[in-house]
């Protein structure tokens, strides 16, 4: 815990890292405090105050229905954390075993397992996740599902490598010769010693889902109107642009707050946990 | 030799590596009596390590066969079998998972092979530590907080946890330094007039050979070259490669260096 | 009388860490005369191989480090040089060989290539032919047999006493006054480790180099140097000619070490007390063996 702090106050972009987060992670849970107006999360119109720059009491402006851009932003951090943690909580345990596995066993599971991982890797991205969406409907589900079918690959890969390694080290030796069963030593043996790197590639991780979730918002393949979402809000505002720049810059800010903030802050959990990729 | 309590006949293991055939051991025989430290000599690539790992049942012989208590040893080792054979590793700093506890690693063996009362086991580990000279509340340490020694003592424990008679000791202290192997080997020589246990001593340095073992096998090349009492060993030795061991070892006092050099001598 | 090619005065080094300073030496004192070989005997985390690595330059510019005390080499303080003083010393006037000679040298390039770059080092000017002439004669010296063939090789195509070897010839290339030598061989097999052993005091002795030998074992020191200081903890415990300390053994930490090594002519093992009290009694320094100047 001490060195902890200290590597954090030795730092200061891991500490920015940490507030950057926390700031995020904060406006996400307590949004219907902190935003003025909770209601224009939804499908609310107000032709009074539309397209408005930002000024009291819509600091970061108002959307072309008029609805508070600040309180959208708290609300879209919601959903995107939400989407990231999903994402993640399906793709990591996935991705894992299957890297663990692999791994350990080595020889035809080997091959098996990692040529399919190969083809999920092939495959761009976003390719894989817009031709996901174009066969299913374009909705949140859909959206995490495509996202996840795109991440566990990775996951596979680092623990793959990680596995191989720990593989040779004496404590599996150890537990081979007492006779302990395979699942004991894949999960109680090698995995705490993958969890480190898991961890450290999760946050980092978090940052580009909440990136790739608001390309495809972006592209209109995402959430869907009216819950807002970071991607949809930039693409609706890019077309705006000159003129209502705060529609585009505001929730333009808010996706590099969310993603540099979890960047930073891998970076200090490597440090913290001594992992060097 | 009435009742060895391992027999290896005729034991051979290749390798295949990059389409080619490498015989790592060749065959090769002997027996090993209850309550012996039989010491296996040789450098790398002498195919001691090979011979340990078939004994342990990590893989099996491509050819002859390994007999426990006169059972030939089968490819898929029993339970029975794995508690029956130990090891202690060279080196303590990766034979302990650096993510466990120290009770935790201790456990495991009982755990696994179900001795004990299942309510008793955790003070068990105390007492196992205890046994090999470290206080009973290291249990709930990390191995990173335990110098090099204390790793190695608890890595004994772990060995002694099975209650098996033959232990392997793959170079248990040439990572040590010099005053925490001379309390190390020591210990497992306590151990081993306490417990009545055999041990399979596989190690390169022969002057801590000379002080612990009653007889010596000595490899070179995956082949056994010469096995002898260590008396015989040492002050006939039979094979150059034996006298070359012997006269490698770096030494302190006139006495080693005379025998060194009377070996050297023989040689020309 | 001239100066000596390395003379250490007091050197201190601690670390700075989050839980406060680190002191790892403790003053330590050490000459080595010319062409004299020097062995400094510790276990791990003695500080044997700091002192190495601060004579050589290596551990000055690590976060962290506070060093105090003198370092002279060949009448130069080393602490006043620039920066690029001290790297234009390095593998010219002061070389060091490691423990484990396969991963000291690069993987990717051939044995000949590393050669040059070493030589280059002294003589910028040097051309292929030339380099490789010189080269094969320095491979020549530590009975290489066909040393064209070992210089187009790859380390890895080599064995671990043959690197071993090219790595003695390399570091000896530019003729330094001073080789620095971390348990050389212990990464080797024994038969190989004593031959290249001796191999390297010849060598050394045929070119009058000073050597700094750092080891943990007293048998190899014994074998190769002509003085020792022992170190235990940061402090240097007892200093001697070889042939008085391998006879005489007087600092109670260096008598506990020599009972600990086991005997190739038995005996038995010894009964060794836990760490002592008396391995931190003060210094004892052999007849004829004090630092230059009078100083202990």
């Amino acid at each position: 815990m001490r060195r902890t702090l200290a590597i954090l106050a030795g730092n200061p972009l891991s500490a920015l890292g940490v507030l950057l987060i926390a700031l995020v992670v904060l406006s996400a849970i307590f949004a219907d405090f902190i935003a003025p107006f909770p209601e224009h999360r939804g499908a609310v119109v107000d032709f009074v105050n539309f397209n408005k720059p930002p000024e009291w009491p819509y600091i970061f402006g108002t959307d072309l229905v008029g609805r508070d851009l600040f309180s959208r932003i708290l609300y879209a951090y919601r959903i995107s954390l939400i989407l990231g943690v999903v994402v993640l909580a399906v793709a990591v345990p996935i991705g894992v075993t299957v890297g663990l596995v692999a791994g350990y066993f080595g020889g035809w599971t080997e091959a098996i397992l990692m040529r399919i991982t190969d083809v999920f890797l092939s495959i761009p991205p976003l390719v894989l996740a817009m031709s996901m969406m174009g066969l299913l409907e374009p909705t949140l589900t859909n959206g995490m599902l495509a996202v996840t079918a795109m991440w566990w690959p990775w996951y596979t890969r680092l623990v793959y490598n990680l596995t191989r390694a720990e593989k040779e080290e004496g404590y599996v030796l150890a537990a081979e010769v007492i006779g302990a069963s395979k699942a004991h030593i894949i999960f109680r043996e090698i995995l705490p010693n993958c969890v480190p790197s898991i961890l450290t590639k999760m946050t980092l991780d978090l940052g580009f889902v909440i990136l790739i979730a608001s390309s495809l918002s972006f592209l209109g393949l995402g959430v869907q109107p009216p819950t807002p979402d970071l991607g949809s809000m930039v693409a609706e505002g890019a077309k705006y642009l000159p003129d209502s720049w705060w529609l585009t810059v505001f929730p333009g800010l808010a996706i590099l707050v969310a993603v540099f903030g979890f960047n930073l802050l891998g970076d200090a959990l490597r440090e913290i946990f001594g992992v060097d990729q | 030799m009435t009742n060895p309590i391992l027999s290896l006949n005729s034991v051979t293991k290749t390798f295949r590596t990059g389409g080619r055939e490498v015989r790592a051991v060749d065959g090769v025989s002997f027996d090993v009596a209850e309550g012996e430290c039989l010491a296996i000599v040789g450098e790398s690539g002498s195919g001691k390590t090979t011979i340990a790992n078939m004994i342990l049942g990590i893989y099996p012989p491509t050819s002859g066969t390994i007999a426990y208590r006169g059972e030939v040893l089968p490819r898929r080792r029993a339970l029975s079998h794995r508690r029956a054979i130990q090891l202690v590793q060279q080196n303590p700093l990766s034979s302990l998972n650096p993510k466990r506890t120290v009770g935790a690693s201790l456990r495991l063996p009982l755990d696994v092979h179900g001795i004990g009362d299942r309510s008793r086991r955790w003070e068990r580990t105390g007492e196992l530590l205890e046994e090999v000279g470290l206080p009973a509340d290291f249990r709930s340490r990390a191995p990173a907080a335990l110098s090099g020694g204390q790793r190695q003592r608890v890595a004994i424990a772990r060995a002694l946890a099975c209650e098996s008679d033959l232990v392997v000791l793959d170079e248990p202290t040439s990572a040590l330094d010099v005053l925490v192997q001379a309390r190390i080997l020591r210990l497992l020589k306590e151990l081993r007039e306490r417990r009545g246990l055999t041990y399979l001593f596989i190690t390169h340095d022969l002057a801590v050979v000379r002080n612990i073992a009653d007889r010596v096998a000595v490899f070179e090349k995956g082949r056994m070259v010469e096995i002898d009492d260590v008396e015989a060993i040492f002050t006939r030795p039979q094979h150059p490669y034996t006298r070359g061991l012997i006269s490698a070892v770096p030494v302190v006092t006139r006495e080693e260096q005379e025998l060194k050099d009377s070996l050297t001598k023989e040689e020309a | 009388m001239t100066a000596p090619t390395l003379l250490i005065r007091d050197l201190h080094l601690g670390f700075k860490t989050y839980g406060g300073l680190v002191e790892v030496l403790h003053g330590i004192s050490l000459h080595i005369g010319q062409g004299e070989r020097v062995a400094l005997v510790g276990e791990s985390g003695s500080g044997k191989s700091v002192t190495a690595r601060l004579v050589i330059g290596l551990l000055q510019m690590m976060r962290g480090a506070r060093v105090s005390g003198l370092l002279q080499f060949e009448g130069r303080n080393l602490e006043k040089l620039s920066a690029a003083e001290r790297h234009a010393l390095r593998g010219t006037r002061m070389s060091m060989i490691f423990q484990d000679p396969t991963s000291s040298l690069n993987p990717i390039y051939t044995v000949g290539a590393q050669f040059q770059e070493v030589l280059r080092r002294a003589a910028p000017a040097i051309d292929r032919a030339a380099a490789m002439e010189k080269a094969a004669r320095l491979l020549d010296e530590v009975l290489i047999p066909d040393p064209a063939r070992v210089l187009a090789s790859y380390p890895f195509q080599l064995s671990g006493g043959m690197n071993q070897r090219v790595m003695i010839a390399m570091a000896l290339a530019n003729e330094p006054s001073l080789l620095i030598a971390d348990e050389p061989g212990t990464a080797l097999d024994v038969t190989v480790q004593a031959q290249t052993l001796r191999l390297m005091r010849d060598v050394v002795e045929r070119h009058g180099t000073s050597v700094l030998f750092i080891s943990h074992n007293l048998g190899v020191v014994r074998e190769f140097a002509d003085r020792v200081y022992v170190i235990y903890k940061g402090r240097i415990v007892e200093q001697a000619r070889t042939a008085d300390l391998f006879e005489n053994p007087r600092h109670p930490y260096t008598q506990a070490l020599m009972r600990a090594i086991p005997r190739v002519t038995g005996g038995g093992l010894p009964e060794i007390e836990e760490e002592s009290e008396r391995f931190l009694e003060p210094l004892v320094v052999h007849e004829g063996c004090g630092e230059p100047g009078g100083m202990a």
